[in-house]
């Protein structure tokens, strides 16, 4: 790549994959790749649109977006994967949300509940299995504090009335029962699952003014919305928004409960860390309750101390000066110790990052303080207005994609040849056997948390460890 | 002589359950082996032929043993009038669930179970209403039902709905062989009833198979849960479903269908005068006071 124009190389690349396809997905794919100049201000990407047929996407459904993102990590609360048994099954766990509490006691996150549809649910309909299951569930588990019904595709197609289920059940057990429409055929991807989760929490917690316990009021009552706490992440981000000055009276949906959600409306100010996924709720929360919420990106020191600066504007002198006093005598300390320790080692490589709706964007700063300039980007299921927000964050010419496939990130491994790859598990095992270092961004592979300081430095640690990893030494890649 | 699977369909309430049990039940005096398989939640296919209220169903069955792997064919399979056997697929209540997944999940059980490897002549179902949905085109698919019969009558909705279900047949008959036996004019003292269903059954590219006049005798029957055939064998009625019988055993046309579009279908009943000719001029016109 050294040498030659890389914008033009981009091109070149893009016309190459372009050349691969029959002219329908070509016409389609054309609109969903753009080579970006650190210049630009608009990306004219066409996102959150059908997968073409025949391609293997890296997407996933709205259930597994209401389910395993939104309703997932709420703690104390019994979600149940209505349908047949495998759509839990087969996601059970996979997201590592972290959670204090007993497993099975007070905290069900790790549980996976199902009402496991059989033919004859299917012929005759499962509302009465449902309401049986409801009620078992929260005799077997009586410390919850609520049920979520999260439908599987069946449901929907034969017309279960889980709304007429939920009222009548959450009168007689007496906590709130939030059915959620999120079958897996609705929309294109998993973002579509995002929103009607959202949409139920805001017509079933909200609308229906489900109470949170008492909190005394303070103009400090600030909201953290959108951190699912993978690997502690939230845990992480917390201390920061604790250690300005700041009072957290609500964490979600990362090791949250019924009760943080509720109180979501008791906070001066909502911090949004996830836009992709609960930017509704938190619009609607604006527009209801006159709560304004604040996007920030607590991922590496250069946007750590951006975002702090930015809450801090919306509170008094006070919460100011005690951000500035903390970035001053004790993160920046903390940054400058890990960033001499990690740049030098990963000063000057390339890196591919390609997940989700959000992550991304907020990444590649990150990976610009430790030297690593992110060279191919792009999310699974982004809409247009993450692609316009991603801008901001581009400073070198970068290789965009909407909805990257197996074809596609073959031909960008081959030609750009990154020195690490951050994709999802269906990515990791491909990559590696290219002799490409890479790193699970989803689960933060086994590792995390990746937000805030404490977690800087294991994001610092782990791709220093991925892409100087002694084994390979050892293999020569196809290419060498 | 090959087993031959035969159909039923047509608009609710047309008549399909009297006339093919009525049917069927003359085809058997005529000594033929048959067995019903009822498509319709409502269970009330076999009833003339069992004397019954309504038969235990397979799904219903299903649900109490818990799966219908748990089901023997002994269980569903009931023998009434003349050694007709009669099943019923069943289905939930109004309003819950899917009928059509009861349909495919009943005539599979039946398939697996080797219930179509008796000696039978005929195998017959009786299907609910339209074609809504691929459960309910489940006998017209590979392998099922080959002769479909439409009941209908003079009555505009009932001739709508014969083409759609033709439109169903047309689409599977390629792919499965299925075919169009006939329509069966099921009298409902319409104005020119006979002539219009032998037109209409020529623009599908079928016949008119038989005219069934109505008779009272039916409702007398009906009420002691018996067939006509079986209530009072010797009255014209029964003599009317016997030469249906006899026309349905030696039926030779079997045809593809060719459904009309809705206009073409106006343009048969304005000829009929059913209709009468839309004034396009007063289409969207306000009162004038």
């Amino acid at each position: 790549m050294s040498g030659k124009n890389v914008h033009e190389h981009g091109v070149e690349v893009m016309e190459e994959i372009l050349e691969g396809y029959n002219d329908g997905t070509a016409k389609d794919r054309k609109k969903k790749i753009e080579v970006v100049k650190a210049e630009d201000v608009k990306c004219g990407i066409n996102a959150n649109r059908k997968i073409r047929p025949g391609v293997m996407s890296m997407r996933g459904c709205a259930y597994a977006g209401a389910k395993g993102v939104v309703f997932g990590p709420i703690k104390d609360m019994i979600h149940i994967s209505h349908g047949p048994v495998g759509c839990g099954q087969y996601s059970w766990s996979a997201r590592r949300n972290f959670a204090n509490g007993t497993p099975g006691i007070n905290n069900f996150v790790t549980m996976q509940i199902t009402s496991d549809f059989q033919e004859k649910d299917i012929v005759f309909g499962g509302d009465k299995m449902l309401t049986n299951l409801i009620k078992e569930a929260d005799q077997l588990f009586p410390l919850n504090k609520g049920v979520s019904v999260l439908s599987e595709c069946p449901i929907g197609l034969i017309g279960d009335d889980i709304e007429a289920v939920s009222r009548a059940t959450s009168k007689e057990i007496g906590k709130p029962v939030v059915p959620c429409r999120c079958e897996g055929f609705r929309g294109v991807s998993q973002s579509l699952g995002h929103h009607i989760a959202n949409d139920s929490l805001r017509d079933w917690i909200y609308e229906k003014e489900v109470k949170g316990v008492e909190i005394e009021d303070s103009p400090y009552n600030v909201a953290l919305l959108a951190d699912y706490n993978i690997g502690g992440d939230a845990w992480s981000s917390r201390k920061i928004l604790e250690e300005m000055g700041l009072n957290v009276i609500s964490q979600s949906t990362g090791d949250s409960t019924v009760s943080e959600i509720a109180n979501l409306t008791k906070a001066k100010v909502v911090l949004l860390h996830c836009y992709r996924s609960m930017n509704y709720i938190s619009r609607y929360v604006e527009e209801k309750f006159g709560i304004p919420w604040v996007e920030f990106n607590f991922f590496g020191p250069t946007q750590i101390v951006k975002s702090m600066r930015k809450i801090a504007s919306h509170f008094d002198e006070k919460i100011q000066q005690q951000t500035e006093k903390i970035i001053a005598e004790k993160y920046q300390p903390q940054f400058d110790e890990i960033v001499s320790k990690f740049k030098p080692r990963l000063d000057g490589k390339n890196c591919m990052l390609f997940v989700g709706g959000l992550r991304p964007r907020h990444i590649i700063p990150a990976f610009r303080d430790l030297g690593v300039q992110v060279v191919i980007t792009g999310y699974e299921f982004a809409h247009n207005d993450d692609y316009a927000r991603t801008l901001e964050y581009v400073e070198n010419t970068t290789f965009i994609v909407d909805d990257m496939n197996e074809y596609e990130m073959e031909k960008l491994l081959e030609n750009f040849k990154p020195d690490l790859v951050g994709s999802g598990i269906k990515e990791k095992y491909s990559t590696q056997k290219q002799g490409i270092p890479f790193r699970q961004m989803h689960s933060w592979d086994y590792s995390g948390p990746y937000h805030g300081v404490d977690g800087f430095k294991v994001f610092a640690r782990d791709m220093d460890m991925a892409v100087n990893g002694a084994i390979w030494k050892k293999i020569t890649p196809p290419w060498k | 002589m090959a087993l031959r699977q035969i159909a039923f369909y047509g608009k609710g309430g047309i008549g399909k359950s009297t006339t093919s049990q009525n049917t069927l039940a003359a085809m058997a005096e005529m000594g033929k082996k048959i067995m019903i398989v009822g498509c319709d939640p409502k269970a009330d296919s076999t009833r003339l032929i069992l004397h019954a209220k309504a038969q235990a169903t397979i799904m219903e069955l299903a649900a109490e043993v818990g799966s219908v792997e748990d089901l023997e064919l002994d269980d569903v399979l009931k023998t009434g009038f003349l050694d007709i056997r009669c099943v019923e697929a069943g289905g939930p209540e109004p309003g819950v669930g899917c009928a059509g997944r009861g349909v495919i999940t009943a005539i599979n059980f039946l398939e697996e179970e080797g219930a179509y490897e008796e000696d039978l002549d005929f195998v017959s179902y009786d299907v609910l209403g339209d074609v809504v949905c691929g459960g309910f085109a489940m006998p017209i698919r590979e392998g099922k039902a080959q002769e479909i019969y439409i009941v209908t009558s003079g009555e505009m909705m009932a001739m709508y709905a014969a083409n759609n279900i033709s439109k169903g047949i047309l689409k599977y008959a390629n792919s499965g062989g299925v075919r169009l036996g006939g329509l069966i004019c099921n009298e409902r003292q319409t104005d020119r009833e006979d002539e219009l269903i032998t037109a209409l059954a020529t623009k599908i590219n079928t016949q008119m198979i038989h005219f069934v006049p109505r008779n009272n005798i039916v409702q007398h029957a009906e009420l002691r849960r018996m067939t006509c055939v079986e209530y009072d064998p010797n009255c014209s009625q029964s003599n009317e479903y016997r030469t249906l019988a006899t026309k349905i055993i030696n039926n030779k046309m079997l045809n593809i269908p060719t459904p009309v579009s809705m206009q073409e279908l106006e343009d048969l009943l304005m000829e009929f005068g059913i209709i009468k000719e839309e004034d396009e001029s007063i289409v969207g016109q306000k009162k004038v006071s």
